[in-house]
């Protein structure tokens, strides 16, 4: 009787008051920024007057929210990707590589297009991003599912692979001909994202990055095909034995990653650079790795995770130059945030051997 | 032992237990899956502590703090599953960890000499000089008793020793157990077969639930008194009755031959046919090719010699959803890595087969009116005590797990059934519920394929029974032709 009054009463909390996910990843991002209070006092600099001016920075200003959004969108889609593959078990950390890719098929496609009407070449240009960054991510399905190479491993190799082989495509083939840098030739008008926000560099891929943030929502918690990616997630052979599809649900984990990973190079060179170039990404795609485990690989979560992330690295300047505190420090509360992230889950295990243990 | 409690944070597995065995007693610790059993043993063996309670060896009151203690103490422990190294030979598996055969050059004939005597002193028949790896499973049973003799064992505690042994190779301990008692011995027999403890003991503690049910001397007990006490009730397992009115095949099974990853051979030419309204047991000691026949089945393992057909059509090489398409339902042996998604919700669970169906779902998107309703059906179809069909299935408890199984399994109205251990784990009411299932799938005309261990389930429900040993088919019985010896020759291999 108790048992089940319990388990109602935790139903009850998980589904109206705050989910236990999202209370935990919160917990972590707090816990991270007051270590790296005490580290910033520790250098005899004043925490508060770092944090306010990093904030103040990122999101104070229009500009401010506008360079934040910016920095979101590659972070956002690199982070989906990175989660949906990471609920069917494919640990794809090659998000990084498959940007590059994405962002020179997208820059080629444009300047093939060049003067064809925006609605195609847009189109276009993502669609080549997509296909090409699927393909990549696909180099690493095919070792998994033919030679089982795990793809951890083949994925960040193949990350090494794609930006050298880009950098061979901007300093030989697809160089800008007029040009001695290792860059490809602008993009006309038309293959570029339209602008947002009258002054800021904001770009359409905002909305973009918003719109799949959702549909992958939906995807996830809603569709069949989203269940059966968790499930093979969660237990394979059981779903090999109810008859799902495993490799089909393996696939669509490095396919979705690679594809959304080349819509971030897209959206990286047809709003923000205009250009392919040889360092289109400072990270995105290994940052986003800790997006997506702070947003508990949930896509809306992974989104919010997103705007967090890029708010550190845009305020991490000005902090610097307001609060004397090294910009680095922001790379530290990052690798706070994955550390707590993993340390949450071994103290519950630890409290448990206690009590079995006893004393 | 005195008021020992253990509990594992709400879960009170073992509470105001009083247990005590006497030297030259035969004890036997008697209850079902979950009674406590296992961890009022393990607080013993000092593996646990307990949270009360208090322990006293030869009227000493001890702290059994580990392992080292309780081989100290003289308690030796055989467990279900043998800690031998398949390398080495016995003397060498016997003197791993003892300082007494020194460190850098054991004296390992000496031992292995000691090891002989020892043996034969109770009729114990080991050759210290084999390798491990090569005995077969009664003789390692053996050698886990001699090891804890040898390591001045006074108490020994043995966890239901006969589950990996043929009828045959239970009774031949039974002698060596005497033997060990009239030594001086105190044994602790642990076990839920009320046949055997009868058989062997001198007193029985059953435990129920965490508690001591009774405790009574063996031979002033009968076995119905005995099973009251486990199960706290008057439950009776059911019967298959009837002739069988079997029908065309629905399942067919055509000299598969099967190879694991490992290079191991299985199964060899191994054939049986089901046919509708018919239930087909497969027999033998575990290990002996069960799971890979089920799984070459069911699609999970995929055979490299012989056929598999379904209704007449053959699925050798299909895919798992194929077969399901076409009437098969499994009840696999390992459900948590098999059957369930632990995180995911007892809904999920219950449509993992069917959620792509148009009834489940709609231009992709899963129709969760539907699914819920379908879910709460199944709970209470089949009984399925819980708070809520969002909770995570691994929260209940392992019945009520496999409850949703099986509903899921033959809410479909499957035409074969292929169950596997399907009541292992599970307690007696749970187990006469499962087993009337399967007949009633019968009755409806379905075939079902039983694998089991359990030769009085196999007794009870079968038509007909096949025998496997080391991969190959030893013999089939009708049930007219029913016997515990007969089988059991067929299960050590040597064919009718």
């Amino acid at each position: 009787m108790s048992e089940s009054a319990s388990a109602a009463a935790i139903g009850f909390a998980r589904r109206w008051l705050l989910p236990r996910s999202v209370l935990s990843g919160m917990l972590c991002v707090l816990a991270a920024f007051a270590i790296g209070a005490l580290l910033i006092a520790a250098i005899g600099r004043d925490p508060v007057l770092a944090y306010l001016s990093l904030f103040e920075a990122s999101l104070g200003s229009t500009n401010g929210l506008a360079e934040t959004a910016i920095r979101t969108v590659p972070l956002a889609f690199c982070g989906i990707g990175i989660a949906l593959a990471f609920r069917a078990g494919v640990f794809n950390v090659g998000a990084e590589g498959q940007l590059f890719i994405g962002g020179v098929a997208a820059a080629w496609m444009g300047l093939q297009l060049g003067g064809q009407p925006q609605w195609l070449v847009l189109p276009a240009m993502a669609l080549a991003a997509a296909v090409a960054g699927a393909g990549w991510s696909a180099i690493a399905g095919v070792l998994k599912l033919k030679f089982r190479a795990d793809e951890l491993i083949t994925t960040i190799m193949l990350n090494y692979i794609a930006i050298y082989f880009v950098g061979y495509l901007l300093h030989g083939p697809l160089q800008d001909p007029g040009s001695p840098l290792a860059r490809t030739a602008r993009l006309a008008a038309e293959a570029r994202l339209p602008m947002l926000l009258e002054g800021t560099r904001l770009h359409a891929g905002l909305l973009l990055v918003v719109v799949v943030a959702i549909v992958a929502q939906v995807f996830l918690w809603r569709s069949v095909a989203g269940f059966r990616l968790r499930a093979v997630g969660h237990n394979a052979r059981a779903a090999e034995n109810t008859g799902m599809n495993v490799k089909a649900a393996l696939w669509t984990g490095f396919l979705i990653c690679g594809a959304l990973s080349g819509l971030a190079g897209f959206s990286e060179v047809a709003g923000v650079q205009r250009r392919m170039i040889e360092n289109l990404s400072p990270g995105f795609g290994y940052t986003a790795i800790i997006v997506a485990l702070l947003g508990q690989t949930n896509p809306l979560g992974v989104l919010a995770a997103a705007v967090l992330f890029a708010a550190l690295q845009i305020g991490s300047t000005t902090m610097e130059s307001a609060a004397g505190v090294p910009s680095a420090l922001t790379t530290v509360i990052q690798a706070l945030v994955v550390l707590l992230l993993i340390g949450q889950n071994a103290l519950p295990r630890l409290f448990r051997r206690r009590a079995v243990t006893g004393s | 032992m005195r008021n020992i409690r253990v509990a594992f944070g709400p879960v009170v597995a073992n509470d105001d237990v009083s247990f005590a065995v006497e030297p030259g007693e035969i004890h036997a610790l008697l209850g079902e899956n979950g009674a406590g059993k296992t961890t009022l043993m393990r607080a013993l063996a000092g593996l646990i502590q307990p949270q009360a309670g208090s322990i006293e060896i030869g009227g000493q009151p001890v702290t059994i703090d580990g392992p080292l203690e309780a081989r100290r103490l003289g308690i030796g422990m055989v467990h279900q599953h043998f800690m031998l190294v398949p390398t080495l030979t016995v003397a060498e598996n016997i003197a791993l960890g003892l300082k007494e055969v020194r460190t850098w050059f054991p004296r390992l004939d000496q031992l292995a000499d000691e090891i002989d005597a020892l043996g034969a002193r109770y009729g114990l028949a080991v050759d210290a000089r084999a390798l491990a790896g090569e005995l077969s499973v009664a003789s390692q049973q053996r050698v886990e008793i001699v090891k804890a003799l040898y390591r001045g064992a006074k108490i020994l505690v043995l966890d239901e020793p006969t589950a990996v042994l043929t009828p045959q190779e239970a009774a031949a301990l039974f002698p060596v157990l005497r033997a060990l008692a009239a030594a001086g011995t105190a044994i602790v027999f642990i076990s839920h077969k009320l046949n055997e403890v009868m058989a062997v003991t001198d007193r029985i503690t059953v435990l129920r639930r965490g508690k001591v049910a009774g405790s009574l001397r063996t031979a002033e007990t009968e076995p119905r008194e005995i099973a009251r006490m486990m199960v706290g009730g008057e439950v009776t397992l059911p019967q298959l009755e009837g002739m069988p009115v079997a029908g065309r095949p629905l399942l067919e099974v055509d000299r598969l031959g099967l190879t694991d990853a490992r290079g191991v051979r299985r199964l060899e030419g191994v054939s049986l046919s089901v046919g509708a309204g018919e239930i087909v047991a497969v027999a033998g000691v575990d290990g002996n090719g069960q799971q890979e026949l089920a799984e070459a089945i069911v699609g999970l393992q995929r055979p490299d010699t012989g056929r598999v057909l379904i209704d007449g059509v053959e699925m050798t090489h299909r895919p798992v959803a194929e077969r399901i398409a076409a009437g098969l339902a499994h009840i696999p042996e390992d459900r948590h890595r098999t059957a369930i998604f632990e995180k995911l919700s007892v809904t999920d669970n219950a449509v993992a087969e069917e959620a792509g169906r148009p009834r489940f779902a709609r231009w992709g998107l899963r129709r969760q009116g539907e699914t819920r309703a379908f879910a709460a059906q199944l709970v209470a179809d089949y009984d399925v005590r819980l708070g809520s069909v969002e909770q995570a299935i691994g929260s209940l408890s392992g019945g009520n797990q496999q409850k949703v199984v099986l509903g899921r399994a033959l809410s479909r109205d499957p035409r074969l059934v292929v169950a596997v251990q399907p009541t292992r784990g599970l307690d007696i009411g749970a187990t006469a519920f499962l087993q009337s299932q399967l007949l009633k799938r019968r009755a409806a005309g379905a075939a079902v394929l039983l694998i089991s261990t359990e030769l009085d389930e196999v007794l009870a429900l079968a038509d007909r029974i096949v025998v496997l040993f080391k991969g190959q088919v030893t013999g089939v019985v009708a049930r007219a032709d029913f016997s515990v010896e007969k089988l059991g020759l067929l299960m050590a291999g040597r064919t009718a």
